[in-house]
């Protein structure tokens, strides 16, 4: 086993360190360590999105990520899109449109759809779906995942012009 | 995961010695290959080698004397919001936005593409149609490798222990030209090309004065086929020209029958696909005013 490693970050807009190996992913990080279980492992090896996260400026499949590589950066995970117990928009309309069943797939879906509505404030099916294709959901068929995503863009940003 | 020392070294001459002094290091930009051979197995390493902190390698310049410089490390996310890659670059900021899915953009290089080194690499035919050249450095300095030569095997490549890839570099497109990389994927989005083509074209007076044709998926490297390209010089960009090139590039192409398609069908592809990059190529070019 190699030393571990201290490790200074942001996530949820907290400052968290926390002390891993370098071997450990982003993901077992936030799991294991930092107790932030919100975030869940899938595949492992960047197929199914339900480990997303946002890295910086972007989003990222946190499995395929080294926690070390996180030092300095700002994360930001499912447990920080509520305010509080007010739920996230996109949280709400997930809800309201039963986007989804078993629930597993349904974090990272929700990081991924946060980073979508922050660059497009009204994506069409098309972008929303092509967006969306790093995240495998094996329960909703993706139509109900699709229509609460839109139904939250109007909710968020208001109607398109 | 097996244990493994993590270095980030800041500077070029840094990361040189390292991964001299490391014979089992292996280098990360982006993981999106490199964590999932480890975890698996596949690979093994005592020391990875984090690149993203070597300025050279995290940084895209582009003048249009010059051309587009994109460092080794640069994650598809930055090349796809790159204006001077959307104007002067379209079909790079498009394939930029294939590879993977938005999370893997988020992490994924092309220089990590292209040094993984596989034969359905999606932006190694763009990048050959696109003259691009691999800018490489190690303990005896600097060299660059035009692209068509950088892959010399599946998952093989021209870099010799010690080097590590620092840039791809990319001519400034010529006057009339136009370029694009386009597969044929059972899904939308998030696959392995069954065939992909990459085509360049430009025009003199609406006649081809110069034209590329890569493909891959189809060899045991990405690959380059001259005479298809050479078959359009002087030729008016017609649907017969297009279609005779695009066989030439057909003829060379030595499809092998996996998961993902049939020889036969694939070699099938390889016409098709190659004379839509072709006839996207031209409409490119044909818009530049």
């Amino acid at each position: 086993m190699s030393a571990k490693v201290q490790v200074q970050t942001t996530i949820n807009n907290e400052p968290v360190q926390f002390l891993c190996e370098p071997r450990q992913s982003l993901l077992e990080c936030l799991r294991d360590i930092v107790g932030l279980t919100g975030t869940k492992e899938g595949c492992g090896d960047g197929n199914c999105g339900s480990c997303t996260v946002k890295l910086g400026d972007r989003i990222v499949t946190s499995c395929l990520v080294l926690g070390v590589e996180a030092a300095g950066e700002s994360i930001t995970t499912v447990e920080g899109l509520a305010h509080g117990s007010t739920l996230h928009p996109l949280q709400k309309a997930f809800l309201d449109h039963a986007a989804l069943q078993c629930g597993i797939c349904t974090p990272g879906f929700l990081i991924a759809a946060d980073a979508l509505l922050q660059k497009h404030p009204h994506p069409t099916e098309e972008q929303t779906r092509f967006w969306l294709s790093n995240n495998l959901c094996r329960c909703t068929g993706y139509d109900k995942i699709i229509r609460a995503v839109q139904a939250a863009a109007i909710e968020i940003n208001g109607a398109a012009q | 995961m097996k244990a493994f020392d993590y270095a980030a070294p800041a500077s070029l001459p840094e990361a040189v010695g390292l991964l001299a002094s490391q014979p089992s290091a292996r280098l990360l930009a982006g993981g999106t290959d490199l964590l999932v051979q480890l975890r698996s197995g596949r690979k093994d390493a005592d020391v990875v080698i984090d690149v993203k902190k070597i300025p050279e390698l995290n940084e895209t310049t582009f003048s249009p004397t010059d051309g587009l410089t994109i460092g080794a490390a640069v994650p598809c996310y930055r090349l796809t919001d790159d204006a001077s890659i959307q104007s002067h670059y379209p079909a790079l900021a498009e394939v930029a936005s294939w590879i993977g899915g938005t999370q893997i953009q988020g992490r994924a290089s092309l220089g990590g593409n292209l040094c993984n080194s596989a034969p359905s690499a999606d932006s190694i035919p763009l990048l050959i149609a696109l003259s691009a050249s691999a800018v490489i450095a190690g303990p005896s300095g600097r060299r660059a490798v035009p692209v068509e030569e950088f892959c010399t095997a599946p998952g093989r490549n021209q870099l010799a222990p010690g080097e590590l890839l620092v840039s791809i570099h990319i001519p400034a497109p010529a006057p009339f030209s136009g370029a694009a990389y386009l597969r044929f994927i059972p899904r939308n989005e998030m696959d392995i090309a069954v065939v992909g083509a990459g085509a360049s074209v430009t025009l003199a007076n609406g006649v081809i004065s110069a034209a590329r044709i890569a493909l891959s998926s189809v060899a045991p490297t990405p690959l380059f086929v001259p005479a298809a390209g050479e078959a359009l010089l002087n030729q008016m960009p017609t649907a017969a020209a297009l279609e005779a090139a695009a066989k030439i590039a057909q003829e060379a192409a030595s499809p092998i029958s996996d998961m993902r398609g049939t020889a036969a069908y694939r070699r099938h592809l390889c016409a098709v696909m190659a004379r839509r990059a072709l006839e996207l190529a031209v409409a490119r070019a044909q818009e530049i005013k």
